[in-house]
C-alpha cells in the first residue's frame, strides 16, 4: 500500500513513444547542431559596424521616401504589374492542356507521362535559375521574367489542375457520356463546370506569388522591381529601399484580400 | 432553362444576361492581356528574342559536358547551405512560435493591441522573399553565412506562425475547459491542453518549410549571403558554363534528397 501510495502520474512523450529513438533523435539533433554552429564563422567587428547600418534602414523604413526615386521605382512597378498579369494569363491556358493531359481519368497513358514530365521539370527548377537561363537566351528586361513565370505557372498550375480533375465526382461524367457525348463534350460539361470554381481561386492564387516572385528574378536581370530595389540598396538609398518595401508588402496585402472576396463571390 | 424558338423548346446553359456578363468578363481580361502585353514589349529587343534557338543551342554546347571535377570544391559550400537552411529554419520557428499563440485568437493576451502586431509580422514576413531578405542582410551586417541564416529565419516566421496559429484556432475546446477545471494555470493549460494538440501540426509544419528552406538556400549566394549560390554567382560571372551546370545538377539533386526526407518524415508524423 506504501508503494502505491507515493506513485505519482507522469506525462508520457507525446510524439516518439520508444525511449531509444527519441534518445538517438535527440543525440543526433544535437552533435548536428554542435558541428553546423561551429562551422559558421562570423565577423562580429562586421556585425558590429553594420548595426548602425541596420539602424539607418530601419529609420528609413519607418520613413519611407517614396518621391525622390518615383521614376524609377514607377517604372519597375509596371514593369512587374505587366509581368505578373500577362504571365499568370499566358500561364494559366497553357496549363490547362496539360493538366488535362495530366488527369489520368481524361488521358491516354502516352499523353498522361508527357504532360507529368512537363510538370516535374517546371516544378523541380526554381525560378531564379530558369531566370539566369531565360536571361541569358533571350537578353536582359521583363520580357525574359514574363517567360520565366509562365514557366513556373504552368507547372504549378497544371499539377493542382490535374490533381482536381482526377479528384471530380464520376458520376456527372458518367452521365453526361451516357447522352452520347463526345470527349470534348464531356469535357466541357461534365469536367469543366467541376473545376471551374477551383481554377479560378488557384489562378488567383497564382497571381500573388507571380507577383511576389517578379519583385525577386529582377535580382539577376530579368525586369521588375527587383531590379531597382536591389540598385537602391546597393547605393544605400535605405529610405528608397524601405518605400519599395512598403509598396510590395501592401500589393502583397491588397492581392490576399481581394482574392479572398473573388473566391467567395465565384463559390 | 428552354427558350422558344419558333415552337421547339431549346435547351441553353445560361440566360442571355449571363451569357453578356460572362462575355464581357472575358473581353475585359483580354483588353487586360493586351495591354500589359504592350506596355511591357514596350522596350523589348525583339532581334534578341528573335536568335533565341541559336543563343540557346550555343550555350546547349558550352554547358555539356558539365565539369565533373568541379564537385570537390563544391562539397563545403554544400555544408554550408544544409546548415543555412537548418539553423535558419530553427531560428524562424523559435520566434514564429510566440508571434503565432499572440495571433491565434483564442491565446492572444489581448484581441485589440497584440493580435494586429503579430498579424502584420506575419504578413510582412512572408510577402518579402528570401533572397530580398538576404540582399538587405548582406548590406547591412555583412557578406557571409549569418546574413543568410537570418534571411531565412526572417522569411520562416511569417509561414510558420501563419499555419501554426490555424492549427491553434482549430483546436479542440474541450480539452482547454478541461485542464482549466482542474484549476490550472494559463500557462499550464497551453502546455496541458493546447501544445499537444498542435504538436503533429507543429512539427509537419517545421519540417515543410525545412524543405522549402533549402530549396532557397541554395541561391541565396547570388547575393552573397553563402553556401552553394556563391560558386554559382562565381561561375556565372567567368562565364564557365560546365561549372554552372553541375552546381544546377547539385541543387536538383539537393532539392529532391529534400523533398522525399520532408515527405518521409511527415508521413511518419501523421
Amino acid at each position: 500500500m506504501a508503494a502505491e501510495a507515493v506513485r505519482t502520474w507522469r506525462r508520457p512523450p507525446i510524439l516518439i513513444k520508444d525511449w531509444r529513438w527519441r534518445w538517438g533523435i535527440y543525440a543526433f539533433a544535437v552533435i548536428y547542431l554542435v558541428l553546423a554552429v561551429s562551422s559558421v564563422e562570423v565577423n562580429w567587428a562586421r556585425v558590429y559596424e553594420g548595426l548602425e547600418r541596420g539602424w539607418r534602414f530601419l529609420q528609413g523604413f519607418l520613413v519611407p521616401d517614396f518621391t525622390s526615386r518615383w521614376r524609377d521605382i514607377g517604372s519597375g512597378l509596371v514593369e512587374s504589374l505587366t509581368m505578373t498579369v500577362t504571365s499568370t494569363i499566358v500561364g494559366v491556358l497553357l496549363a490547362i492542356p496539360v493538366g488535362i493531359g495530366a488527369a489520368r481519368n481524361l488521358a491516354p497513358l502516352p499523353v498522361y507521362l508527357v504532360c507529368r514530365s512537363i510538370v516535374a521539370t517546371s516544378r523541380s527548377l526554381q525560378e531564379i535559375i530558369v531566370a539566369i537561363l531565360f536571361v541569358a537566351m533571350f537578353g536582359f528586361g521583363p520580357f525574359a521574367g514574363f517567360l520565366t513565370l509562365t514557366f513556373a505557372t504552368i507547372g504549378f498550375m497544371a499539377k493542382l489542375l490535374a490533381e482536381d480533375i482526377e479528384d471530380i465526382d464520376e458520376a456527372q461524367a458518367e452521365a453526361v457520356r451516357a447522352t452520347g457525348a463526345s470527349w470534348w463534350q464531356v469535357v466541357n460539361y461534365a469536367v469543366q463546370p467541376q473545376v471551374m470554381p477551383r481554377l479560378i481561386g488557384l489562378a488567383l492564387y497564382r497571381l500573388d506569388i507571380n507577383f511576389r516572385e517578379s519583385s525577386v528574378i529582377g535580382i539577376v536581370g530579368a525586369g521588375g522591381i527587383g531590379a531597382t530595389l536591389n540598385t537602391s540598396i546597393d547605393r544605400y538609398e535605405y529610405d528608397s529601399a524601405g518605400a519599395i518595401l512598403l509598396i510590395i508588402i501592401a500589393i502583397v496585402m491588397l492581392a490576399e484580400y481581394s482574392s479572398g472576396f473573388v473566391r467567395k463571390w465565384v463559390q | 432553362m428552354p427558350v422558344e424558338q419558333g415552337t421547339v423548346p431549346v435547351w441553353r446553359k445560361r440566360t442571355t444576361a449571363a451569357q453578356w456578363t460572362l462575355w464581357g468578363g472575358w473581353f475585359a481580361l483580354a483588353i487586360l492581356f493586351v495591354y500589359s502585353w504592350q506596355v511591357m514589349t514596350k522596350d523589348t529587343i525583339w532581334a534578341f528574342v528573335m536568335d533565341a534557338p541559336e543563343q540557346a543551342a550555343d550555350l546547349g554546347s558550352r554547358m555539356f559536358p558539365p565539369r565533373w571535377s568541379y564537385m570537390e570544391r563544391l562539397w563545403w559550400p554544400l555544408w554550408d547551405t544544409l546548415n543555412i537552411a537548418t539553423l535558419g529554419t530553427m531560428l524562424g520557428i523559435l520566434i514564429a512560435v510566440p508571434v503565432a499563440f499572440a495571433a491565434a485568437r483564442n491565446t492572444t493576451p489581448s484581441l485589440y493591441f497584440v493580435r494586429p502586431a503579430a498579424l502584420f509580422i506575419i504578413v510582412a514576413s512572408r510577402s518579402i522573399n528570401s533572397l530580398i531578405w538576404a540582399l538587405l542582410l548582406v548590406a547591412i551586417i555583412g557578406p557571409g553565412i549569418l546574413a543568410g541564416i537570418v534571411a531565412i529565419g526572417l522569411r520562416s516566421i511569417g509561414f510558420v506562425a501563419k499555419l501554426l496559429y490555424e492549427a491553434i484556432e482549430e483546436i479542440d475546446e474541450g480539452q482547454v475547459e478541461a485542464v482549466a477545471a482542474t484549476g490550472a494555470s494559463r500557462a499550464q493549460v497551453i502546455d496541458y491542453a493546447i501544445v499537444p494538440q498542435v504538436l503533429p501540426a507543429f512539427f509537419g509544419i517545421s519540417v515543410f518549410r525545412w524543405d522549402i528552406n533549402i530549396r532557397e538556400s541554395t541561391i541565396l549566394g547570388l547575393v552573397g549571403a553563402g553556401g552553394i549560390g556563391l560558386q554559382l554567382q562565381a561561375s556565372l560571372n567567368t562565364l564557365a558554363w560546365p561549372q554552372v551546370t553541375l552546381i544546377f545538377v547539385v541543387i536538383l539533386g539537393t532539392v529532391v534528397v529534400s523533398e522525399w526526407v520532408s515527405a518521409k518524415v511527415r508521413e511518419a508524423i501523421t
